[in-house]
């Protein structure tokens, strides 16, 4: 047989969130360059948030991310609450919670109806689904409605929360809001699982390859680790989450303006797939029967299965909101004032804040002064953590798909990246400050 | 024939965008108006044939501008969606600090490998035909202005500040809550929606154009406040345009 000799380039990967290129180049049958870069203008939050006060922090890097501007908030509010010793009610955290079930929900039904499901359909976008697959395309769009009006209800705002703030919330929904959003949850189960059923449809097309990496995200010995946890890796066990430099371990490379991370070996992954990885135990129990349906258990090494976790997880996160607002109405919801403002006694201090966001764990860390003005801030986002393992994943893909032809290997390697949902506009932000 | 339409991001977060995602059903019936033709965030495929451009995002750095003005000469209409394209954004907080000491600080040594400037509105490059305030848009506003564009009307834009609004919801003044607001002096359009949730207007639409500054000082000093606390919530979303000032 001829040895073919072509290039792949893909600039600007489409249907992702953010600028990523790949490029691949093949001599006579064999690799000779494999390259994922990031070409995104950088953003410098990090630098920008020095010199201001405790009380914007959050309200400024919610702005790293439109999708995870939850997740960003809440990273951000537990970092400047830790610095300064605020605690927050059994309530507030509930109601937290259910915030960033409403972001995961978004997200992911985004990412999988949106972005994934069109290579599953062979399309190039969600536009041609309205009218091939009507059914599914208005189910997808039901649901993410009802996501979005769950983030509206808890949060004042879809994207770039409003209500969010240190020491709690500035407003909070009614007891009659909240059962009527448990209603439209319960509801929509049988909406999700005609989704699950989609693509339980489609899983064949998903390409069967393995590469055995670390997988590292947050765990709890009480319930599915979302909002808190420590860190854990399925190579070394786990650590309070202020250790998460011993993780990181972010590194620049020329090629990108996101920085790129290490722990113990060349890469890991974070994200629905390390999380389920990690906590498959503590899912709830439709999503369990879900993730066993598409036997997708401990270990899967599958990357392209990221986004069948984000399908359990999305089961997951309506079931543990339906819990949650069970165990708000039991206890009784407390009202607070029109407008309120928790009250911070403000002091100088560090602290970390760690989050499992839609694309995996997240960490905001401040130093303030006595003022409460930033002195110093550092925040590690799950896209970065990816960008190693993703180059990785390419390396060991590549080989193994090099006699097909130029543009099967090019949708492959576009669905691998789509697969880890990158969010690349947040990955040019940061970095630490020495 | 249906208009073609582009969607086009630079430095910012995608939020605008994602808006417009949100927009679901209202989003189909979009659809059935335009044809898009470039939406690098949802769709695989690329034309630069098109009659209206949406731009998120601040311009950052010189290797942009090229970008721009292609789609400036590409487009009939161009349009800023975001407060970072519109009037520069969140980005611009970085204006107030020394450029080089900024990249040192995320990117150490290597931060000289990095191509940045200060952050600045897509106008500041290229004519924009019409704008979408606020950090995220609001949905129904971008439906208003697509539909003005359509329509071939020029959309028309807020000039009070948010304090007009603000007051018509009834809500208690941020100030008499002790708390520092930019309602005075930020554009309207937003229904005050974040003193409706309980905070503060960041000013994320922007300075409305001849803000009052005298009145402005006059609720500073009723209130016990300073000069230095009005430019330190200034400069979340105004630095472009107060150095224009």
């Amino acid at each position: 047989m001829k040895k073919s000799s072509f290039e792949v380039d893909v600039h600007h990967v489409t249907r992702v969130e953010g600028h990523g290129n790949i490029y691949v180049s093949i001599n006579n049958g064999a690799v000779s360059k494999c390259e994922w870069s990031i070409p995104e203008a950088p953003r410098f939050f990090e630098a920008m948030v020095v010199g201001r006060s405790w009380s914007e922090l959050h309200h400024i890097t919610s702005r790293i991310c439109g999708i995870c501007s939850i997740g960003h908030t809440l990273a951000s509010l537990k970092a400047t609450e830790a610095a300064m010793g605020i605690s927050i009610s059994e309530q507030d955290l509930k109601l937290r919670k259910l915030a960033l079930h409403g972001e995961n929900l978004q997200s992911h039904l985004l990412h999988l109806g949106f972005l994934v499901l069109p290579d599953l359909l062979g399309v190039g976008s969600v536009v041609p689904l309205v009218s091939t697959n009507p059914d599914e395309v208005n189910t997808v769009l039901r649901l993410h409605r009802t996501a979005n009006e769950m983030s509206n209800l808890i949060c004042g705002r879809t994207t770039h929360p409003q209500r969010l703030m240190p020491g709690g919330f500035s407003k909070i929904p009614s007891i009659k809001e909240l059962l009527a959003l448990r209603k439209k949850l319960q509801d929509s189960i049988p909406s999700i699982q005609a989704v699950v059923e989609l693509f339980k449809s489609l899983a064949v097309k998903l390409p069967n390859f393995k590469r055995e990496t670390e997988f590292i995200a947050l765990t709890d010995p009480s319930e599915y680790a979302l909002y808190d946890g420590k860190i854990a890796s399925s190579d070394t066990g786990s650590a309070p989450a202020k250790e998460y430099l011993a993780y990181t371990n972010e590194y620049i490379v020329p090629h990108s303006t996101a920085k790129w991370a290490k722990h113990v070996r060349e890469s890991y992954m974070v994200g629905a797939l390390a999380r389920l990885n990690i906590n498959y135990k503590r899912l709830s129990p439709i999503a369990r029967e879900t993730a066993d349906a598409f036997n997708l258990l401990p270990m899967c090494y599958n990357p392209f299965m990221n986004s069948i976790a984000q399908l359990v997880e999305v089961v997951h996160s309506v079931e543990d909101s339906i819990r949650l607002i069970n165990e708000l109405e039991v206890a009784g919801l407390k009202s607070q004032p029109d407008y309120n403002l928790p009250t911070v006694k403000v002091k100088a201090g560090a602290g970390v804040g760690a989050v499992e966001v839609p694309r995996g764990i997240l960490f905001h860390d401040y130093n303030y002064n006595e003022k409460g003005i930033c002195t110093k801030a550092n925040c590690i986002i799950p896209t970065n953590q990816n960008h190693g393992n993703i180059q990785q994943d390419m390396n060991a893909l590549v080989p193994q798909i090099v006699n097909k032809s130029q543009k099967e290997i090019e949708l492959t390697l576009e669905m691998l990246v789509r697969a880890y949902d990158p969010c690349i506009s947040c990955s040019t932000h940061v970095v630490k400050i020495r | 024939m249906k208009p073609k339409v582009a969607f086009f991001d630079f430095a910012g977060c995608e939020g605008d965008q994602l808006q417009v995602a949100n927009l679901e059903e209202d989003l189909l019936a979009l659809l059935g108006q335009v044809e898009v033709v470039s939406f690098r965030e949802v769709m695989k495929g690329h034309s630069d044939n098109y009659d209206i451009a949406f731009v998120e995002g601040s311009c950052t750095r010189l290797q942009d501008e090229d970008r721009l003005k292609q789609i400036r000469k590409n487009a009939k209409l161009v349009v800023a969606i975001g407060s970072c394209a519109a009037i520069g954004g969140i980005n611009s907080l970085k204006n107030y600090k020394d450029l080089d000491s900024v990249k040192k600080v995320v990117y150490g040594e290597s931060g000289k490998l990095f191509d940045s400037y200060a952050a600045r509105p897509i106008d500041a490059i290229i004519p924009v035909d019409a704008y979408v305030y606020g950090c995220p848009i609001e949905r129904e506003d971008f439906l208003h202005v697509v539909k003005s564009l359509l329509l071939g009307k020029k959309p028309e834009i807020v000039t009070y500040p948010v304090c007009v609004e603000c007051k018509k919801n009834e809500n208690v003044c941020a100030f008499e809550r002790g708390q520092f607001c930019v309602g005075t002096v930020t554009r309207a359009g937003c229904n005050s929606c974040c003193i409706n949730e309980g905070t503060i207007c960041w000013g994320c639409r922007g300075l409305v154009d001849n803000p009052n500054e005298n009145s402005h000082k006059e609720v500073l000093i009723k209130y016990g406040l300073t000069v230095d606390d009005a430019i330190g919530k200034f400069k979340l979303y105004f630095g472009w345009q107060e150095a224009k000032r």
